[in-house]
């Protein structure tokens, strides 16, 4: 098990670089958006764990539609020092100094879908800015936006349009909680 | 730097790879949070790295301001944290604004403005934007040294804690996104130094309204002085104010203007959430009052309650979206979202006092109509 760590840290790093060694002008927009979100870690988060056969995987059947509003979390989780966060099993919610954040529901459904409101150039500007919808609320960490933000207009393009048209999954992500007092 | 562990029911080996990759991408997450600014679009230019390389003082020592510069004040403050604010602009000798939009000045190349902030007499930052040969506006923000001797230029990522506020809260210099996030947001990217805000027309009854200093701009005196060409001739006969029923109604949608309507207005990019707190000089009507009163909540906020479900349901103040949103802190909840870490109480004030007479205004209409 130990062993694995330094394996998948060197993944986590080599993820940008293998970005980076893709021919942007190739494929439609929607298979560079697919292509995309499939290496760059966005199932870690947004999709749910599940305990496959194989050991746990990303529960495809609801990929990209956030932590389930069925798995209530009310309140951050209780850690000591030299720890400053956890994450629970499904890999949706994520508890650290800013509370408690739970991964958006991607899915262009038009009732909970998170990106039911964005424009193109509003997606754009979150990924750059860290800010919902370009100019509103701080993104909660883990999500991490620095390192998306320094895409190109066309990959984000890209990736938006994937997300436009992946199935839709209805599910009401619940709210972030505040960190304690 | 932060480390996660995991919690819940493991289940053997799987879990701990789980664990363990999805740890290390938190913790490479928490590095580029914490290491890399966030510039939406490459800078054009490099800002001086001091305060007195960009020109504001004819004598840095004795902190002596150029004249030739020209102070300002809008009559709607952005409120901030309470800070004192000094502004002043400077065009370069022989150019002039060109006001023809109204709603959107366009400046001369070569273009610098500044706003010093100030806490209980404490110089804290000074903000600068300066518009380049290429057309684009640098943003930089410079801060004071304890001393008030020294200002240096702020990383692009912005300074927490630059100084203690009430509550365990300290204000934060804003990062160049943080900057462009609002500035970028409305029709130009110059803010309180416009049309409504230079009108001559001031809002007496505006919050945390300013008195203006030498040599008083405003309108006026920019056309007499040549430096603003271009602005329709009926903005000058019959200078811009916001007509409204009742004084508090003008100094609320004068607030809104100043506070909101840089990302809330017709033209930005979140035109598309039909909120529009910007107040047009050009067009008849009230968007402000169009698009809040009687109008639903598109998306509550985390933290909004239940039962706001207007943005201003007009004699329930305590049940209005917009209330809650500019009377909290909570991050997720808070309106304006960034550059304010307190509450400003006078606007609450204000706003309340607003929204609870539209409710009386609203009663009146009824029972004139039932009457007639």
């Amino acid at each position: 098990m130990r062993r694995d760590l330094p394996l998948m840290s060197m993944i986590a790093l080599l993820v940008p670089g293998a970005m980076l060694a893709q021919d942007a002008g190739t494929g439609a927009p929607v298979k560079r958006g697919e292509y995309l979100v499939s290496i760059a870690g966005c199932h870690d988060c947004h999709t749910p764990w599940i305990i496959g056969s194989g050991g746990p995987e990303p529960d495809m059947k609801r990929a990209l539609s956030g932590h389930p509003q069925d798995l209530a979390i009310t309140a951050p989780a209780s850690v000591s020092p030299p720890w400053s966060g956890a994450m629970n099993p499904t890999s949706t919610g994520w508890s650290g100094p800013w509370g408690v954040s739970f991964s958006a529901n991607l899915t262009p459904d038009p009732e909970t879908g998170v990106l039911r409101d964005f424009t193109e150039q509003q997606f754009i500007q979150t990924m750059r800015t860290g800010r919902h919808q370009g100019q509103g609320r701080q993104i909660l960490p883990p999500m991490p936006w620095p390192a998306y933000g320094k895409m190109t207009d066309d990959d984000l393009k890209a990736v938006f349009a994937y997300l436009r048209q992946v199935p839709p999954v209805k599910n009401k992500v619940p709210d972030p909680l505040p960190p304690k007092p | 730097m932060a480390k996660v562990i995991a919690t819940g029911e493991g289940s053997g080996s799987g879990w701990d790879r789980r664990s363990a990759a999805v740890g290390a991408m938190l913790i490479l997450s928490f590095v580029v949070l914490t290491n890399v600014p966030a510039i939406p679009q490459p800078a054009t230019s490099t800002p001086p790295s001091t305060l007195q390389e960009t020109g504001l003082y004819a004598d840095f020592a004795a902190l002596q301001v150029d004249p030739a510069h020209l102070a300002f004040a809008p009559q709607y403050p952005l409120w901030s944290d309470g800070a004192t604010k000094r502004r002043w602009v400077s065009l370069p000798p022989g150019t002039a604004i060109d006001g023809s939009d109204p709603e959107a000045w366009i400046f001369p190349l070569g273009t610098r403005f500044w706003k010093e902030f100030s806490f209980n007499g404490e110089k804290v930052e000074t903000r600068y934007l300066e518009r380049r040969a290429d057309g684009q506006w640098l943003y930089a923000a410079y801060a004071w040294s304890s001393d008030g001797r020294d200002a240096q230029l702020v990383p692009a990522q912005g300074k927490r804690g630059a100084y203690k506020l009430a509550g365990g809260r300290s204000h934060t210099i804003p990062g160049v996104a943080d900057c462009k996030a609002c500035h970028q947001g409305a029709p130009s990217e110059v803010l309180g130094f416009g049309t409504l805000q230079l009108s001559p027309e001031r809002d007496a009854g505006a919050p945390h309204a300013e008195v203006r200093p030498e040599p008083h701009v405003d309108l006026s005196y920019l056309v007499d002085k040549g430096l603003l060409v271009g602005l329709p001739k009926d903005l000058l006969d019959a200078p811009p104010r916001i007509v409204a029923a009742t004084a508090t109604e003008r100094a609320a949608l004068g607030y809104m203007h100043a506070n909101c309507g840089h990302c809330h207005n017709e033209r930005g990019s979140l035109q598309n959430i039909g909120l529009f707190l910007r107040h047009s000089v050009s067009t008849a009507g009230e968007p402000a009052i169009a698009t809040t009163v009687g109008q639903p909540v598109k998306k509550p906020a985390p933290g909004q309650s239940p039962d706001a479900v207007l943005r201003v349901a007009p004699g329930h103040p305590e049940r209005s979206g917009l209330m809650q949103r500019v009377s909290s802190r909570y991050s997720a909840l808070q309106m304006p979202p960034l550059g304010t870490e307190l509450i400003d109480d006078e606007a609450v004030r204000l706003l309340y006092r607003w929204i609870a007479e539209k409710g009386a205004s609203s009663q009146q209409a009824h029972v004139n109509e039932e009457g007639e």
